[in-house]
């Protein structure tokens, strides 16, 4: 049944009052060549019923795996209890009501959000979340260009140990604005920012370095040497960090000196599930001084004329309902429903919490790579500490041995062979809180047969 | 009514621009401006040695309602920005003509004021843009 509430003479009625014969005597201002008469590969729609059943044999597919995915997205244990509160139908929203401060509690919710983004990054201010952590890092590289008061070159350093999915991202989003992009590499032994190719930027008129920690390979960069550095050189510093790690690593804020400038990252370890790839969220926090060039919505707590305490959209002049094209942002909005979930998820673990889910995931993924890097045929890429995430290099191409390990129905890593052919056959393994010594040695026997089979 | 002083030359997009002794120009937003702004609570100037084209975004005034791009009147060489403003934005308010300006520039041309409207041009302006 169609959810559509007007009935055709309502249509006819409305039509009648606009003056238009029919619907497309209503858009005749749009040329015949821009219509589209029909879209193409798009089936008849199907009923409920059917659609119910459909997507449901579809999620039978996906069958239980044991998964040692991450490379952005983590499988973490999220209590019960942060769901069924998330969807309650007081927070049941995925925005911003349109008459914010009507709903004082979801503004409330936002800002215990802001408060708690702020202070697990060690920032000074956040907003209230964008899309997700790519998106996130291209509105972070907007937002140097905007912050920075004398570069005005629009170029950025992003080095090749962040995400290779952020750097498309921002490519497509910052790079059709005029920003410019140089990659810097890392290097083979560490895994890390190559400190020698970086010194060739040196004296250059550059606005901001990117720096992810744990960076994509899921080595520990050195935060505060590379921070101090860009700073020497009148950069700023974008820090792209994983949540969870902040509960054991030093925040951004603390990076170097005087800390890194602006903060995002992907919200999902908090407590989203994996759900084929999203809707996640991305945060974003940074030092005062820059708040005016932060895209997104920010909620202020402020008092009433009678001094209660009462919670408000704030600094929205520069938004795009008030500043239309020259807003800080025209792509951004917030994810109200999985911030609210990550609000809860880290209200209900705690910051002690969280530093037990951390050093859980970093003692298994220790764990996973001292026991891989005995097997024959395989070694690890990288020495140096690590969070929870390592590469590990195959004698064969990765794809057909995850093919074996699907097979007996394990994610046994992401092949990196298309971001990094450079490695050779490499994979990218994770083993969070969620897996047990019992999963590990699975993993591990199975890849062995794998790697034993000729 | 608003001001528009008679010593002062104006651009259409409500600046004003006065000549200095010492051969520089101070640039300020009008009291239109100000006043159809409403409250000032952050303004952004530019940087000293900043090079200005006429015509281009050089400051941000933002009020409880909007943040408006200030465009430069003249082209020339940024001196001197109002530091007094980063903690009192509402001197605009208070006094636009005076302690409110905005910038100092070293015009690039000697003659650039010439180009800019006379206070009874622009006070037209504001009249047709009012009827």
């Amino acid at each position: 049944m169609p959810f559509i509430p007007h009935t055709a003479a309502d249509v006819q009625h409305m039509l009648h009052t606009i003056g238009a014969d029919s619907i497309d005597a209503l858009f005749d201002e749009i040329p015949e060549s821009l219509r589209i008469q029909g879209l193409e590969g798009i089936p008849p729609g199907l009923s409920e019923m059917e659609i119910g059943r459909l997507m449901s044999e579809r999620a039978s597919l996906d069958g239980r795996p044991l998964s040692f995915l991450g490379a952005g997205a983590y499988e973490h244990h999220i209590p019960s209890a942060v769901w069924a509160i998330t969807t309650r139908g007081e927070f049941y929203s995925a925005y911003t009501p349109y008459q914010a401060e009507a709903s004082q509690g979801t503004l409330q919710l936002i800002h215990e959000y802001q408060t708690m983004i702020t202070s697990l990054t060690g920032m000074e201010v956040s907003n209230a979340s964008l899309y997700d952590g790519g998106s996130a890092v291209a509105e972070a590289a907007l937002m140097a260009v905007r912050a920075h008061r004398r570069s005005r070159s629009l170029r950025l350093l992003i080095p090749s140990t962040v995400n290779p999915s952020y750097r498309r991202v921002v490519q497509s989003t910052a790079g059709n604005q005029g920003v410019r992009f140089e990659t810097v590499p890392y290097l083979r032994e560490s895994g890390c920012i190559d400190p020698v190719a970086l010194e060739g930027y040196a004296g250059e008129d550059i606005t901001a370095l990117v720096i992810q920690q744990p960076n994509f390979f899921g080595q520990l960069e050195d935060v505060d040497r590379l921070t101090d550095w860009a700073h020497a050189q009148g950069m700023l510093v974008i820090a792209v960090v994983n949540p969870t790690s902040l509960a054991v690593l030093k925040p951004p804020g603390e990076w170097g000196a005087k800390g890194a400038d602006i903060c995002v990252g992907e919200g999902q370890p908090l407590g989203v599930p994996l759900s084929s790839g999203g809707p996640y969220f991305g945060f974003m926090t940074t030092r005062m001084e820059y708040v005016r060039s932060m895209p997104g919505r920010i909620v202020g707590r402020t008092v009433d004329l009678e001094g209660r305490p009462g919670y408000t959209l704030t600094l929205q002049a520069r938004e795009q309902h008030i500043r239309r094209g020259k807003a800080t942002s025209n792509i951004c909005t917030n994810q109200g429903l999985l911030m609210t979930a990550a609000t809860i998820y880290m209200t209900l673990v705690g910051p002690a919490g969280l530093a037990r889910v951390a050093e859980s995931c970093m003692a298994r993924t220790a764990e996973l790579v001292s026991t891989l890097g005995q097997i024959k045929g395989v070694r690890v890429a990288f020495a140096g500490s690590r969070f929870h995430e390592a590469v590990v290099l195959l004698d064969r191409p990765a794809a057909a041995v995850l093919r074996q390990l699907e097979a007996q129905g394990i994610l046994g890593g992401v092949d990196l062979a298309s971001d990094y052919p450079e490695l050779g056959p490499a994979l990218l393994v994770c083993a969070t809180e969620t897996k047990t010594t019992a999963d590990l040695q699975r993993f591990v026997d199975s890849l062995r047969r794998a790697l034993e089979a000729a | 009514m608003s001001q528009v002083p008679a010593e002062l030359k104006y651009a259409k997009s409500h600046e004003w621009a006065r000549f200095l002794p010492d051969g520089r120009v101070e640039i300020g937003i009008t009291d239109h401006a100000q006043q159809a702004l409403g409250d000032l609570v952050f303004v952004e100037v530019p940087e000293t040695g900043r090079v200005l084209e006429a015509g281009a975004a050089c400051a941000v005034v933002e009020s409880v309602k909007a943040a408006s791009d200030v465009y430069a009147p003249i082209a020339g060489t940024v001196v001197e920005g109002n530091a007094e403003l980063a903690a009192n934005p509402e001197l605009i308010n208070q006094d636009c003509y005076g302690r409110g300006w905005l910038m100092r520039v070293q015009p690039a041309s000697a003659t650039a004021l010439e180009a800019l409207l006379s206070p009874e041009a622009y006070s037209a302006v504001l009249a047709s843009a009012e009827a």
